[in-house]
C-alpha cells in the first residue's frame, strides 16, 4: 500500500515538475517572441525613417520632422519628401506586410514552406491580370487593385481544383500545378508585352520586376485601406491559426470549422497579395522568405503573424534603400529580393533531400 | 496493334502533318498570298512578282524551325530518359534562363553583337546551369524527383533572372536587343543563322542516335547495364552533352522556347512505348511539326502583327504540363 502510494505521490511530483517546465518553456518562449517583434518593429520604424531621409540629399530627421507636421521647409525639399518619399515609404511599408502576411498564411495553411503565392502562380497570374488592365484596356490605377484581386481569386480557386484527383488533394500537386499556370501567365504577359506600345513597355518592365519608384499619393488611399481591412481581418482570425498548425483531425475536435476557415484564410492572403501587387509589382522572394525567415528567430510552433508581416517589411524596405543607394546603378526592390530567396529555396532543397522526401 | 505496326502508321501520319505544316507556313502569314501562286512558285512559272518573293523569303524561317523543333523534340526525349523524370524539359530546368544571363553577360561586357558569337556563351550557359540544376535536386536520399527538380529549376530561373535582370536594366541598349530574343521567335530566320546552327545540330543528332540504343539498356538499371558491358556514367555524360548541345544551339538563335522537349517525348512515350530507338527520331518529326504549327498559330492570332512561337508554345505546352503532373503517383512526387 505504503509502496504504492509512494509511486503515486511520486508521479504527481514529477508530474507537476514537468508541467512547471512546460509553462517555463513556454514563457520563454513568449519572451522571445515578444523581444522578437518588438526589435522587428523597431527596425521597421528605423527602416522607414531611413527611407524618408537618405537618398541623393540627405535631409536631417528634424528637418524630415518638420517638413511632415509644420509644412516647413523648402520647395525643393517638400516635393523630395512628401511627394517622392513619403508615398515611397507607405508603399513599401504596405507590400512588406502583405507580401509576408499572405505567405505566411498560405505556408501554415499548406504546411509546405514552398506554397507561397509568388512560388504557386498567384503573383504571376495578378500580375497578367494588372498588365492587360494597364496596357491593354488602358484602365484607371484605382480599379485595377480590384481586378487583380477578382484574378487572384479564380486563379488560386482553378489551381486548387487543378489538384484534386480521384477526390484526394496533394500539395506537392499543388506547388507543380502552380509552376505550370505560372508558365502561362508569364506566356501571356509576355504577349501582352509585345502587343503594347514602345513607351510602355519600358514602365511596365520596371512595375513586373517589382519596383517601388511608381508609388506616388494617389495610389495610398485604396492601398491602404484594401490592406487595412485585411490586415483587421486576419487579425480577427489569427487565433486559429496555432490551432490549425495542429493538423485537420485537431483543429476539427478543437471546434474549428475548417471548411469556412481555410478558403477564409487563403482569400485573405490572395486578396493581400493581389492588392500589393497591382501598386509595386510582384516584388520576388518576399511572401516566400518571410515567413520562415521570422519563423526561424522568434521560434517555431508558435503563432508567427506578426513577426512574419514585420520581416516583409523589413525586406522590402531594406532591399529597396539598397537597391536605391548602395549599388553603382539604381536597381528596383524586386531584383535585390530575388537574389535573396533564390539560396533560401536551395537550402530548403538541401532540407527536403536530407528528409528523404 | 502490334507495337511496330503502330509506328510505322504514327509515322505516316507524323510525315503527313510535316508536308501539311511545311504548305501551311509557306502560304500563311502577315501578307496574304493566294494559292495559284504557290503553284506557281512550285512549277517553275513565276519565281520574279512580290507574291512569289514573299513566299520564298518564309522558306527559311519554314526550315529553320524544323530544325529547332526537332532539337528541342531530341533534347527533351534525352532529358527525361537520363533523369527519368517525367518533367525533365530545358525550359523546366531553368536552362533557358542560363543561357540567357550568358548572352546577356556576352552583349554588355564583352560588347557581342553577332549570333556566331553568342552560341558558344549560350551553350556554356545552358550547359552550366544543367548540371547544376540536376546536382542540386539530386542531393540527399531521395534522388532528383519531379518535385525537387521542378523547384530546383524554378530556384535557378529566380536566381538566374534576378542576375540578368541586374546586368540589364543599368543599360539600355542591352536591354532592347535582349528584350527581342528572350521571347522566343523563329520570325528572324535567315539563311545565314540555319548554316550556323546546323554543324551543332548534326553532331548533337548523330550524338542522340549513337546513344539511343545504349539508353535503352541504361532503362534497365544502372547494375544491369554495367554487366552487359555498357558504361552508365558515359552514356549519362554523353547523352546530356547531346542534349545540351542541341537545346543550347537552339535557344542561342531562337530565344527561350520551352515545352516541345517535354510534350513530344511524354506524349510519344504514352503512345508507342519506351525504346529509344524509336522514340528519338520520332520526337525529332513530332519535335518539328508541333514548333512550326505553333509558329503559325502564332500568325494567325498575332494578324495583322505575329505572335511569337514561345509564346504559343508556352500557352499550349503549360496547360500538358498540368496534365502530366495531375496524371503522376503522389508517392513519387
Amino acid at each position: 500500500m505504503n509502496n504504492i502510494k509512494d509511486k503515486t505521490l511520486q508521479g504527481t511530483q514529477t508530474g507537476s515538475k514537468t508541467t512547471e517546465r512546460i509553462f517555463r518553456g513556454s514563457k520563454k518562449r513568449r519572451a522571445r517572441w515578444k523581444l522578437v517583434s518588438f526589435f522587428l518593429a523597431l527596425a521597421v520604424v528605423v527602416l522607414c525613417l531611413l527611407t524618408l531621409t537618405v537618398g541623393n540629399t540627405f535631409y536631417s530627421l528634424p528637418e524630415v520632422f518638420r517638413v511632415l507636421t509644420a509644412g516647413g521647409g523648402t520647395d525643393a525639399m517638400r516635393f523630395t519628401i512628401l511627394t517622392l518619399r513619403l508615398p515611397r515609404m507607405i508603399c513599401g511599408l504596405l507590400a512588406g506586410l502583405s507580401f509576408g502576411v499572405a505567405g505566411y498564411l498560405f505556408q501554415t495553411i499548406l504546411r509546405n514552406p514552398l506554397a507561397s503565392p509568388d512560388i504557386i502562380g498567384i503573383s504571376s497570374a495578378t500580375s497578367t491580370a494588372a498588365v492587360f488592365c494597364l496596357l491593354i484596356l488602358n484602365l484607371p490605377n484605382s480599379v485595377v487593385p480590384a481586378i487583380a484581386v477578382l484574378t487572384g481569386l479564380l486563379v488560386t480557386l482553378l489551381i486548387y481544383l487543378l489538384s484534386v484527383t480521384n477526390g484526394a488533394f496533394s500539395q506537392s500537386r499543388m506547388i507543380l500545378i502552380g509552376i505550370g499556370v505560372q508558365a502561362i501567365a508569364n506566356a501571356f504577359t509576355n504577349y501582352l508585352l509585345s502587343r503594347a506600345a514602345e513607351y510602355d513597355t519600358a514602365a511596365t518592365l520596371q512595375w513586373l520586376s517589382g519596383s517601388l519608384s511608381g508609388s506616388t499619393m494617389e495610389k495610398v488611399p485604396v492601398f491602404a485601406v484594401c490592406s487595412g481591412v485585411l490586415f483587421v481581418v486576419v487579425a480577427l482570425l489569427r487565433h486559429q491559426l496555432p490551432v490549425i498548425l495542429l493538423g485537420d483531425a485537431f483543429a476539427t475536435g478543437l471546434g474549428v470549422n475548417l471548411r469556412k476557415m481555410y478558403p477564409a484564410l487563403l482569400a485573405s492572403g490572395v486578396i493581400l497579395t493581389a492588392t500589393a501587387t497591382a501598386i509595386t509589382g510582384p516584388i520576388a522572394s518576399v511572401a516566400f522568405l518571410a515567413g520562415p525567415i521570422a519563423s526561424g528567430i522568434a521560434g517555431r510552433g508558435q503563432n508567427n503573424l506578426l513577426p512574419s508581416g514585420l520581416m516583409g517589411a523589413v525586406l522590402v524596405l531594406g532591399a529597396d534603400l539598397v537597391g536605391q543607394n548602395l549599388l553603382p546603378a539604381r536597381y528596383p526592390v524586386g531584383v535585390i529580393t530575388g537574389l535573396l530567396g533564390a539560396p533560401y529555396l536551395i537550402l530548403i532543397l538541401l532540407r527536403l533531400g536530407a528528409k528523404g522526401r | 496493334m502490334h507495337t511496330g505496326k503502330r509506328t510505322a502508321l504514327y509515322t505516316a501520319v507524323i510525315l503527313v502533318f510535316l508536308a501539311l505544316t511545311c504548305f501551311a507556313s509557306i502560304l500563311l502569314g502577315s501578307r496574304r498570298v493566294p494559292f495559284h501562286f504557290l503553284i506557281d512558285l512550285i512549277t517553275g512559272k513565276d519565281r520574279t512578282s512580290l507574291e512569289a518573293a514573299v513566299l520564298l523569303r518564309r522558306v527559311p524561317r519554314t526550315v529553320f524551325g524544323l530544325l529547332a523543333g526537332a532539337a528541342l523534340g531530341v533534347s527533351g526525349a534525352l532529358m527525361q530518359a537520363i533523369t527519368k523524370n517525367p518533367v525533365a524539359d530545358p525550359s523546366i530546368l531553368g536552362v533557358n534562363t542560363g543561357a540567357s544571363l550568358f548572352v546577356v553577360c556576352g552583349i554588355s561586357f564583352l560588347h557581342i553583337t553577332t549570333a556566331s558569337q553568342y552560341i558558344w556563351l549560350a551553350l556554356a550557359g545552358a550547359g552550366l546551369t544543367a548540371v547544376l540544376v540536376y546536382g542540386i535536386a539530386s542531393l540527399g536520399n531521395g534522388g532528383a524527383t519531379p518535385l525537387k527538380l521542378v523547384l530546383a529549376g524554378s530556384a535557378a530561373s529566380v536566381a538566374l533572372g534576378s542576375l540578368v535582370s541586374t546586368v540589364m536594366l543599368p543599360n539600355s541598349n542591352v536591354m532592347n536587343s535582349f528584350r527581342f530574343w528572350q521571347v522566343g521567335s523563329i520570325g528572324g530566320a535567315t539563311w545565314d543563322s540555319i548554316m550556323l546552327m546546323l554543324p551543332f545540330l548534326a553532331v548533337g543528332l548523330v550524338l542522340a542516335f549513337v546513344m539511343a540504343p545504349f539508353l535503352n539498356t541504361l532503362l534497365l538499371g544502372d547494375e544491369m547495364a554495367a554487366g552487359l558491358g555498357v558504361n552508365p556514367g558515359v552514356v549519362r555524360g554523353l547523352s546530356a552533352l547531346s542534349g545540351i548541345v542541341l537545346c543550347g544551339a537552339t535557344t542561342a538563335l531562337a530565344g527561350p522556347i520551352g515545352f516541345v522537349g517535354l510534350m513530344v517525348p511524354h506524349v510519344l512515350r504514352m503512345c508507342l512505348g519506351s525504346d529509344l530507338r524509336r522514340l528519338i527520331p520520332l520526337s525529332a518529326l513530332t519535335g518539328a511539326v508541333l514548333l512550326l504549327f505553333s509558329d503559325i498559330i502564332g500568325r494567325l492570332i498575332g494578324y495583322p502583327g505575329e505572335t511569337e512561337a514561345g509564346i504559343v508554345m508556352a500557352m499550349i505546352g503549360a496547360p500538358v504540363f498540368i496534365a502530366i503532373v495531375r496524371k503522376v503517383r503522389i508517392r513519387s512526387l
